[in-house]
């Protein structure tokens, strides 16, 4: 089912002429014709939840805007940089003007006055083919003055950021797009909040594949949207499949009708091999690892059915590990991501990562101790819930959930010969 | 007097700062065009790039050190960030950046002695079903192995060899 890659069915929709006849910029006429907030009621109606990974309720973000405030933004988040994670890359390639409509309705809803689209800095050659089509939706009068003669005006520009995964953070992307180093902010005041977002306006921040979904909702009302998926999970969620399988890449699905073992085995079409899968990474780096047993890989992908296995739907990125995967390196691979990653500003991060990367590197080379791994779970305990914002606690879950289902991968290391040799 | 940038890029410039209401929110927009002109973020790059968004040269620096995309080194004419986090290593990335690094005989973030490739591994690109893959001066280059890589660096060292012959 495809609602957001729309260019399976129909060839070319990327150029704003056959998105335009195909449907096209319906849902946003519609919704400029309603009342601003009957478009966020609607939207609130549909139980659209935010894609970037926290799966926050759509309509009630937008509603926590305060309408009273003469300057309101929407930032699309574009940054797209957790690890495994190119679902919105695919959207904004081939089916860009479903996003920048989504956005549009969204500025409409809260009457911004401009939409700021953030991307990351790799997104160099897809920003700037974004630049063209905005230009063909504005010659078309959908951005810009008095928009299809509602008196009201908004302007949509992007931005590049430049190798900064922290600016996928909400407030640290404001900073970034403010030009101010990308760092997150004390909350409150939240964005949503006069003072908390972008240039201190009130600003709805929303990820690509969140707003993708709004054209559709529009045009076909939340009723209908509420009939795909389940219901604490409506509509379809868009899994970047990667790691070991034989056809990795993007599959939109409808939430809760699959399972992992449906996604791997009939969509990704196995372990290259016949291998076994060992472990899966649900939401690319941030997310908890499972091993994969068979309830976990019959659990249906859903935010709620994830959460009985012990992990979360988060972005959808599933990396899957066959059975030749040491975990411990697995695991010392994403310290590694976040150690680089973490902005520096507080302190348990900063010095977290670099201690478990370091304590990692030590066990790999096969001088550990049987008390590293207490010491892994010691400083990652220690980080979790001390810092500004969730690259903290990111970077804490996984290497503990690591531990917690995989001890015997790091046994092998700290109780093997070479350790006993290291003198433990 | 405008400066060296302003000068050359002025419509460029005007367009970036038109987009925001507070003109230092441009920086980043203007850190590209300086390292475009002077192939990586120099002093002078930094200095012309505070002058037009009335910043200090110290936030502007602080600013270009803290993004992986801005090169605080001159890099060679090709600058090849592979890509080695877990989603590509699972695919062979770490092996594939090993080789180039070999192949070409230079270290983690070195240039060759002709000046004309750098290569150093990078954090997720978004790419991770179209690994071992990197980005050539932040165009990326996808499902890549040893054949096509060194097909690829002989048709830059041709090109290269074009434009200075």
């Amino acid at each position: 089912m495809n609602i957001i890659y729309r260019e399976k069915d129909v060839p070319n929709i990327r150029e704003f002429d056959v998105y335009a006849k195909n449907q096209g910029y319906a849902g946003f006429k519609k919704a400029l014709s309603m009342d601003p907030k009957d478009v966020i009621n609607e939207v609130k109606a549909s139980n659209l939840r935010g894609r970037g990974g926290a799966g926050f309720p759509t309509g009630v973000k937008w509603s926590f805007i305060p309408q009273s405030e003469p300057v309101k933004y929407v930032v699309v988040n574009a940054d797209e940089s957790e690890t495994a994670t190119f679902k919105d890359r695919q959207i904004m390639e081939n089916n860009p003007h479903q996003m920048i409509e989504g956005a549009l309705i969204c500025a409409w809803a809260i009457q911004a006055t401009a939409v700021y689209i953030y991307l990351r800095g790799e997104f160099w050659d897809i920003a700037h083919e974004l630049d063209k089509e905005i230009e063909k939706a504005r010659e078309a009068g959908w951005i810009g003055k008095d928009i299809q003669g509602s008196g009201w005006d908004c302007e949509v520009y992007t931005h590049l950021g430049a190798g900064a995964y922290i600016c996928g953070e909400e407030s640290a992307l404001l900073n970034s797009l403010e030009g101010l180093l990308g760092q997150p902010r004390v909350r409150p005041p939240f964005p949503a909040q006069k003072g908390g977002g972008l240039y201190k306006e009130p600003t709805v921040v929303n990820n690509v594949e969140t707003l993708a979904n709004v054209p559709y909702i529009m045009r076909e009302g939340a009723d209908e949207y509420k009939k795909i998926g389940t219901e604490k999970s409506t509509g379809t969620k868009i899994f970047c499949l990667s790691g070991h399988v034989n056809k990795p890449g993007n599959y939109e699905l409808e939430m809760g009708k699959v399972t992992f073992r449906d996604l791997i085995f009939e969509h990704g079409g196995g372990i290259p091999g016949g291998k076994q899968v060992k472990a899966i990474l649900p939401s690319g780096g941030s997310g908890p690892i499972v091993p994969a047993t068979d309830e976990v890989l019959d659990t249906p992908l859903t935010y709620e059915d994830l959460q009985t296995v012990g992990t979360i739907l988060g972005s959808a990125s599933v990396m899957v590990l066959d059975e030749t995967v040491d975990i411990t390196w697995a695991a010392s691979k994403m310290t590694k991501f976040f150690k680089h990653e973490s902005c520096g500003k507080c302190t348990p991060c900063r010095e977290g990562t670099y201690w478990l990367d370091k304590v990692l590197d030590r066990i790999l080379a096969g001088e550990g101790k049987p008390s590293d791994v207490d010491l892994i779970n010691d400083v990652a305990g220690n980080m979790q819930g001390t810092t500004l914002c969730a690259l903290g606690d990111f970077a804490a879950n996984p290497i503990l959930a690591t531990i917690q289902h995989f001890p015997d991968d790091f046994k092998t290391h700290v109780e093997g010969d070479a350790a006993l040799a290291a003198g433990d | 007097m405008p400066n060296k940038l302003e000068e050359k890029y002025a419509d460029r410039i005007a367009h970036h700062l038109s987009k925001y209401p507070d003109k230092r929110s441009a920086v980043m927009p203007l850190l590209y065009i300086a390292q475009e002109e002077y192939g990586w973020v120099s002093p002078e790059g930094i200095r012309d790039v505070a002058e037009i968004i009335d910043m200090d040269p110290t936030q502007v620096k602080s600013i270009a050190g803290f993004y992986t995309m801005y090169s605080e080194k001159p890099k060679g004419k090709y600058w090849l960030q592979v890509c080695t986090d877990l989603a590509c290593a699972l695919r062979g990335a770490d092996e594939f950046h090993a080789w180039l690094k070999d192949h070409l005989n230079v270290e983690e973030g070195g240039t060759t002695e002709d000046g004309i490739f750098t290569v150093e591994h990078v954090m997720c690109l978004a790419a991770c079903d179209k690994a071992p893959m990197m980005q050539c001066n932040f165009h990326f280059v996808e499902n890549l192995d040893k054949v096509k890589m060194q097909e690829l660096l002989d048709k830059w060292r041709e090109e290269t060899a074009a434009t200075e012959s």
